[in-house]
């Protein structure tokens, strides 16, 4: 399953799934937006032993076969930002797909034109991975820009607003330099 | 796949996929038995609802299911589509202690067809059939394209909307500092002369 989700700050999210004995399995996550783009991520088997764990890792993907039937447990954690919430994108897959000809009630081999479809099948199943890669990273890159974009806006009014206070502020501290009233005082006395 | 969440809870998901593509969603809830310490297998009378947005914040879906159920939309809008679940328990926030297990599938686009069905409705052989799949895989990949270019440019907006922020920003900045510095100097010397310094 492919999901896409939003993780609050201080927050942690697991999702589970029941997976058979000897099920080759494969966790993919990435975090498209939010904070410096990294996520706390951990895998657990159903007796809690830890299969996998990264701290703040932005991509990944890991493959396993499971040892055991029951529950296994994976967990997403953004419990080390205290500001910024994170969209984490995950796809876990169980299993291989099925084939696109069932060899069920086939007494016979597959056709020349039945073994091209095959070709195509997983060529096109090639195809919309890396599509999906491309747009989880155009998403990312996308936030990127827009987070520069905005803070481009901002860096440039304050420093356009600093650098008035600091000409202004110049000028008033240079005249309370000459503004001495002592000094004019002292001057008339010699 | 399945979570958990607060018997009043709210879990949004996000999808992100091209117009005209068709999801389908299935979801399947269990309450929690405080006193079995145990999930229940079914939990009838207990009701989900489902809210669907599309990218401008529009309500595409607003449904009231069973605690079993499934759920279908086609976005006419490319982009982020907001999914959220959340349960009907009426219960007072301060008496729902409950946790929910909620399982949860969600199809996009080519794989939300049935062709079992397709191929028994149309009468189509198995070649046919696979065929048919692959054109529907074809298509979805088109669509996926034509959503990629859309953002491509969306993209190039905004970076080409930098562009032109760090420009324009950067010769207001030297304006500011020039006239700044012409007042300055002007200021000055007014006062300088006023103090008979100069």
């Amino acid at each position: 399953s492919e999901i896409t989700f939003e993780l609050p700050d201080n927050a942690k999210q697991c999702f589970y799934e029941d997976i058979a004995q000897g099920t080759k399995c494969t966790l993919e996550f990435q975090v498209i937006t939010g904070g410096h783009y990294d996520v706390d991520c951990r895998l657990e088997d159903p007796d809690g032993k830890v299969l996998y764990k990264e701290m703040k890792k932005q991509y990944d993907s890991f493959t396993f076969t499971a040892s055991k039937n029951g529950t296994y447990k994976f967990c997403f954690s953004n419990e080390f930002s205290t500001f910024t919430h994170k969209t984490v994108y995950f796809d876990f897959q169980v299993g291989e797909d099925p084939p696109l000809f069932p060899s069920e009630n086939r007494v016979s081999a597959l056709t020349q034109m039945e073994s091209a479809c095959v070709s195509i099948h997983e060529a096109l199943k090639s195809v919309i991975d890396y599509q999906t890669h491309f747009r989880l990273r155009e998403a990312q890159g996308r936030s990127r820009a827009e987070d520069l974009n905005t803070r481009v806006a901002y860096w440039s009014v304050g420093e356009a607003l600093i650098l008035l206070v600091v000409s202004i502020g110049q000028v008033f501290l240079l005249k309370s330099f000459f503004s001495d009233k002592r000094t004019t005082t002292t001057r008339v006395g010699s | 796949l399945y979570f958990h969440i607060g018997e009043t809870e709210k879990r949004c998901f996000i999808e992100e996929i091209p117009d005209e593509t068709m999801v389908i969603g299935n979801y399947r809830t269990q309450m929690w038995d405080k006193q079995k310490e145990v999930f229940l297998p079914s939990t009838p009378g207990l009701g989900m609802h489902v809210e669907v947005k599309d990218p401008d914040g529009k309500v595409v879906l607003s449904r009231q299911y069973g605690s079993e159920g499934r759920f279908t939309f086609t976005s006419h809008t490319p982009g982020d589509h907001q999914i959220c679940l959340h349960s009907n328990s009426t219960r007072m926030a301060l008496f729902a202690g409950g946790k929910l297990r909620v399982h949860l599938d969600i199809q996009v686009g080519e794989h939300a067809n049935n062709y079992p069905e397709i191929a028994a409705k149309d009468k189509l052989t198995e070649l046919q059939l696979r065929a048919r799949q692959l054109l529907d895989q074809v298509e979805q990949i088109q669509k996926e394209q034509d959503y990629q270019r859309y953002r491509e440019e969306r993209f190039r907006l905004t970076s080409e909307s930098t562009n032109q922020r760090v420009l324009w920003w950067s010769i207001a900045q030297t304006v500011i500092l020039i006239l700044t510095g012409i007042w300055q100097m002007r200021h000055l010397k007014s006062f300088f002369e006023a103090k008979k310094l100069v």
